[in-house]
This record gives C-alpha cells, structure tokens and sequence, in this order.
C-alpha cells in the first residue's frame, strides 16, 4: 500500500520529468498564461538564443496591466511606454504563434480572470504565470502559481520549471459564515491570522465546511489571496462546484472527455491519513467583514474594530512598521473604523472582478448614491463579465447610483494605466494589496469586499455593510 | 549568467520588515522591455521625492553607501508582486548579495536566475551583521564556503541548496540544462496524451 498523499503531492507526483539527488525536480507544465509588463525580456532572451516555445498551444497571452479602461479605449494606449510594451505582446505572441485576445477582443481581461471563464484551468494541472496571482487558479485544485520572467522563458522554451516541491499546510475554515461575510473576508482573516509570511515556502490546501460552501468565484478569490500570505499556492480540491462551472467552457474537455475528466478530476483529494507540514483552524462564526487598516495585508481588522496601538506591541520590528504604516496611511491609533472618510472607491481586479463580485456590489449600491466627493469606479475583470453584467441590468444599477462603469483590465488594482490615486487619496479598494504607493504614489488602500466597497461608496467613509 | 563566487564590498543596513518588490521598484518602471537600466530606479519612492531631489535620511543616498553590494535586511524581504523586475533593480545598482531571516518563495528563486545570492540566517546573525553594516564594516560573503564573514572576522555559516550554489558558482543557463532532458520530456508528453488525451486537443 503506498503512503496516503496530499492533493499536493499527488498532482506534484504526477508532472514530475526528472529528479535529482538534492530533491530539485524537472516539472511538467500544463498551461502558461502570459502578460505584457512580464514577458517581453523572456522573449527576447528566446531570440537571443535562437530557441523556440516548446508547446505554443499550451500558452495563452492577454495584455491587462497598461490597458486603459476608459470608453474610448478603442483609439488606443495613450501612454508611450505603455503602449510599446502591448505593442511587443503583439509582436511577440506573432512571432512565436501563441494564442493571444487582444485589447479590443470581448474575451480579453485580467489574465487570472480569463483563464478559468475560458476553462483554460482545470483540476490537477500545473499552471504557471509572471504574475504572483496565479495563486487564483487553485481553486480548481490546479497547482498554480507565480514566476519571474527569467522562468517564464524557461517554461516557454521547454514547458517545464526547475522546482523543488514546497511545505503542506491546511488552512481549515469550521462551519458557517455568517450573513454578509463573504470570500474575501475570510481570507483576509486568515492573513491577520497567520501574517504575510505565514505561508512562506508552503503550498496552502484549503478545507472545512466554510471553503466547500463558496462558489468557484469565491474560492478563486480566497486562493488569489493565498500569495499576501506568503504562500507558493493555494488549493481546493475540485468536487461538483468545480465540476458544474467547467462543463461547456470552450477550453474545457468537451463530450466524452469531459466525463473521462470528471472521472479523473475525482480522484483529486487528499487521502485519509494525509499529513500537512502546518495545520491552522479558523471558526467561520468568528469572522465578521474586515477591513485593511495599514501597508500590507496582514494589517488587517473587523470593521466593528478600531486601529490598532502600536504601544501595544513588543516585537520592534513590527511596532515600528506599525508607526511608518499609520503615519502613511494618516490614522490614528484607537480611532474607529467606521470613522474613516473615503474619496475613492475601486471595485475590481483579480481578486473581486467577477460577476459575482459585481452582483454583490449592484445589490448594496440598488436604489442609493454615489456619497458626494466620492468617486467610485467598477471595472469588470474581462469583457465576458462586463457583457453578463450588462445583460443582467448591472451597469444601469451602477450608473443610476453614480459610479462609472468601465473596460475590463488590472487598473487601480495596480495602477500602471491612467486609473491611479493622488497623494494622501484614500481608497476602499477590492484588490488585494495595500503595500506603499501600491495605486499611485501617496495613495491610502483600504482593502475590502465588493459589499464593503460598495456600502462605502454611498456612505463617504468604511461601513459594516451588515448595517445598511 | 554572472558567477557568484566570494563578495567583499559595503553593506547598506535597512532594518526593515517585509520589503516588498512594490517599495524595491515601484510599477512606473515596470514599463520597460529591457531587463537593464533599472538600478537609476531602485526604491525609488523611498530615495527620491515626487520631484526627483535625493531624500538624504535613505541609506543609499548616504556615503558609503551608495557603493553598496550587499543589503541586511528585516525579515520576508521581497514580498509581494513577482516582478523579476526587483533582482535587476537590485543587480543594475550593484547589489550582488542580500542578508536577512527570510525571503518570499518568488524573489528568492528570482535572485538565483540573476547571479543574486540571497544570505538566510537566523535573527541574531542578521541583527548583528546589521549593526556591522550600521557601522560601516565591510562583509565578506563566500559562497564556496557557505559563510558570511562580519566585523573582527566572525563568521556566520549559511546553508543553500546544492543544486542552487552549484548554478550559481558556475554561472549556469538553466535552459541551456534542462534541455538535456528533452527526450524525457517529450516522453512525458507522450505518456501524459495517453491518459489525459483532453489536454492536448
Ligand atoms: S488585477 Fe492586480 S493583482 Fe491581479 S493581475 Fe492585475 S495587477 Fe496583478
């Protein structure tokens, strides 16, 4: 009988070419996504070298980060070094004969969102981005995550990585959440939990009742976050959720090979018996909506809270962290939560710019204001969804309470494209880091839900959406 | 790939925790096609202010250290966004070393592909090796050894996966080395066809 292995070391096990005596491993690649800010230097080195991609077919390209999400965008990137580095995808992608939606293509979108809309990500593959996020697509039970751009021109050159496998650990989230608490909320609760590092050099399997009970938009939103905790990956075992939003996706096994899938994707789970290098058990009832409060996401508090002290703590590293976070972000300690007024609100990105994430929104921001000074904007994580959301009303919900509604890309989630804050701006933001100068230099994130954003949106200033 | 054999040169003390790659090299620079050029670039909301002048309290703005190979740093050093776009700021300034408790999983692998050595040693060689720093010391970090050399010649043993130092001592193209496996790959991808016929059509 062999030893009862875990979800990750069976889909590790199984994309293993060579092995070498320090435990360094030749692993197979499944399927490479690829955008525009991390892969110019990689195909450039391919040309230096004279060498080819190994597996066009298994490569999808999309440009997300430089795009402008303003209506007009069909005219073009008005930035120049934005534009040159869309303009060397294009060129790139041409050359080398990869599969590529271009800016102006429904499809295009942020490429951790299009990925699994197309069915591009399925359970038990490997799949590799130049992008931390990648840590998104395990919510299919894919081993997922990110690269440099130096190992980006290793997989396109032969479809495999150097890798030595990382730690287990199980996050286990108990029984139900409660009303109003969503994906997000309880990710952030386990990076409080456990810090940024917490994770570090371990893949994170996810588990409980509160993780089998949300919908792959949630899970992909728990595993986006996976990385602000430090972690390679994380993972769900695929089951019948998984399974329902596959079925008849254009890059999904189609026909007969779906069921054969299906068949396979089953066996996909940890064994009874498993052991994880790392345990750690949160109770769903203990989590209410949270709210980032400093410059990383472990800083991180419920709503019903107040900031932190830093008096309070006695690692000096992390008090004078502390100080430098509240000074930036203008705060002081004690105060509440709810006390804190808003001037921007962004609903999007990799983590929350999905239908559901729009709907969850549209449903707090129905019949109320845009508060006056704020400006809020929502931009749909791909063209598909920005499509679902209008055929669903959405958008005139959105426009009727004053937002803009925009083209699908990264924007204020990163800020690359025109689409940034102003110094000592503050922001209630759906994206996932608040790091320094993170949505435009001077900038203050608050990270949040999409319920959270949008009851800060009508209200001017961080709210319990519970209470609206 | 430059070789990482023995490093002497000034180290730049910044005792901070969790350094992320958005403070190393902010996303404005991330616009470039080029993989040089950054290291004008290096942490630059923290060295510069909005109008370009040099904020002289930042260490790299200060005498020695603006010749610094080498930076000690707080722990997870290198968190966040896996832009390779870190290690080359780091290298086009002429950082060759890094010294803290521990680094994110991807600008630790990063630093490997670049002739970057990433030094993990526990809290207290860090902190004292950061007061050598603070004081000026020069260290010595040699990767033949394993050992980081502090003030009046304490040394500090660290550990590196073979294979890792083996790439690094050498000066090594990883592509160049994985491609000697390419018959087991394609034997993979055989195989692979045989059972998942669905990942290939
Ligand atoms: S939405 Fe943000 S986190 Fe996601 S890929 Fe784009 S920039 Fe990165």
């Amino acid at each position: 009988m062999t030893a009862p292995r875990t979800l990750f070391q069976k889909i590790w096990d199984s994309h293993v070419v060579s092995s070498n005596d320090d435990g360094t491993c030749i692993l197979y690649i499944d399927r490479h996504l690829v955008h525009e800010v991390t892969s110019p230097q990689a195909f450039e080195g391919l040309r230096m070298t004279g060498r080819k991609v190994h597996r066009p077919q298994a490569t999808l390209a999309v440009a997300d980060h430089n795009v402008p999400t303003s209506h007009d965008r069909a005219k073009g990137i008005a930035d120049p070094e934005s534009r040159l580095q869309v303009d060397t995808l294009t060129k790139n992608v041409k050359e080398f004969g990869i599969t590529y939606f271009d800016m102006n293509d429904k499809r295009q979108g942020i490429v951790h969102i299009i990925g699994p809309e197309q069915g591009m990500t399925q359970p038990g593959m490997t799949i590799v981005c130049g992008d931390s996020h990648t840590s998104t697509h395990g919510a299919f039970g894919a081993l997922a995550f990110g690269i440099g751009t130096s190992e980006v021109e290793h997989v396109l050159a032969t479809q495999t990585l150097q890798q030595k496998a990382a730690k287990s650990m199980r996050i286990t989230v108990k029984g139900d959440l409660h009303p109003g608490v969503t994906a997000k909320d309880v990710v952030l609760a386990i990076i409080g939990a456990i810090g940024t590092a917490g994770g570090t050099g371990h893949v994170v399997e996810y588990a409980g009742e509160a993780i089998r009970g949300l919908s792959m938009e949630g899970r992909m939103t728990v595993c986006n976050m996976t990385i602000e905790a430090g972690a390679r990956a994380g993972l769900i075992a695929p089951d019948e959720t998984t399974f329902a939003y596959l079925k008849g996706r254009p890059m999904a096994p189609q026909g007969e090979d779906f069921d054969k899938a299906v068949a396979y994707w089953k066996t996909l789970v940890s064994d009874e018996g498993a052991t994880y290098d790392k345990e750690v058990v949160l109770n769903a009832a203990d989590i209410a909506p949270q709210v980032t409060w400093g410059t990383s996401p472990e800083t991180v508090a419920p709503i019903t809270g107040t900031v932190p002290d830093p008096a309070s703590v006695e690692d000096e590293g992390k008090k004078s962290a502390m100080l430098r976070a509240l000074d930036y972000m203008g705060l002081q300690a004690g105060m509440k939560l709810t006390d804190v007024k808003i001037d921007k609100v962004f609903i999007g990105s990799c983590t929350n710019g999905r239908i559901e994430d729009l709907r969850a929104a549209a449903a707090v921001a129905k019949g109320r204001k845009v508060a006056g000074g704020v400006y809020a904007m929502i931009v749909p994580g791909s063209g598909l969804v920005k499509a679902q959301a209008e055929e669903e009303g959405l958008d005139k919900v959105f426009i009727e309470a004053g937002f803009d509604w925009r083209e699908p890309g990264c924007s204020m989630c990163l800020a690359m494209n025109a689409d940034k804050l102003e110094p000592g701006e503050r922001c209630a933001s759906t994206s996932n880091r608040n790091f320094e100068g993170r949505q435009g230099r001077g900038g203050r994130t608050h990270l949040m839900s999409p319920a959270m954003a949008a009851a800060a949106a009508v209200t001017g200033r961080l709210t319990d959406v519970r209470e609206l | 790939m430059q070789k990482f054999t023995v490093l002497k040169g000034t180290a730049a003390p910044l005792p901070m925790v969790n350094v992320d790659t958005d403070m190393i090299i902010p996303k404005q620079f991330l616009k470039t096609i080029e993989r040089t050029g950054l290291g004008k670039y290096l942490f630059n909301d923290m060295r510069f202010t909005p109008e370009g002048a040099e904020k002289p309290e930042f260490v790299l703005n200060k005498e020695p250290y603006r010749h610094a190979s080498i930076i000690v740093a707080g722990d997870n050093f290198g968190c966040g966004s896996s832009r390779e776009h870190a290690p080359w700021a780091l290298l086009d300034f002429g950082i060759r070393a890094v010294i803290s408790t521990s680094y994110a999983d991807i600008f630790y692998n990063n630093c490997f592909k670049n002739g970057i050595l990433p030094v993990t040693l526990p809290k207290e060689a860090v902190e004292e090796l950061m007061q050598d720093a603070k004081e000026q010391v020069e260290l010595t970090i040699d990767l033949e050894k394993q050992q980081v050399v502090g003030g009046n010649g304490k040394t500090y043993a660290f550990d590196i996966e073979p294979f890792r130092r083996k790439c690094l001592l050498d000066g090594l193209d990883d592509i160049g080395l994985t491609l000697v496996y390419e018959d087991k790959i394609a034997a993979f991808e055989t195989a692979q066809k045989n059972t998942q016929p669905w990942l290939y059509s």
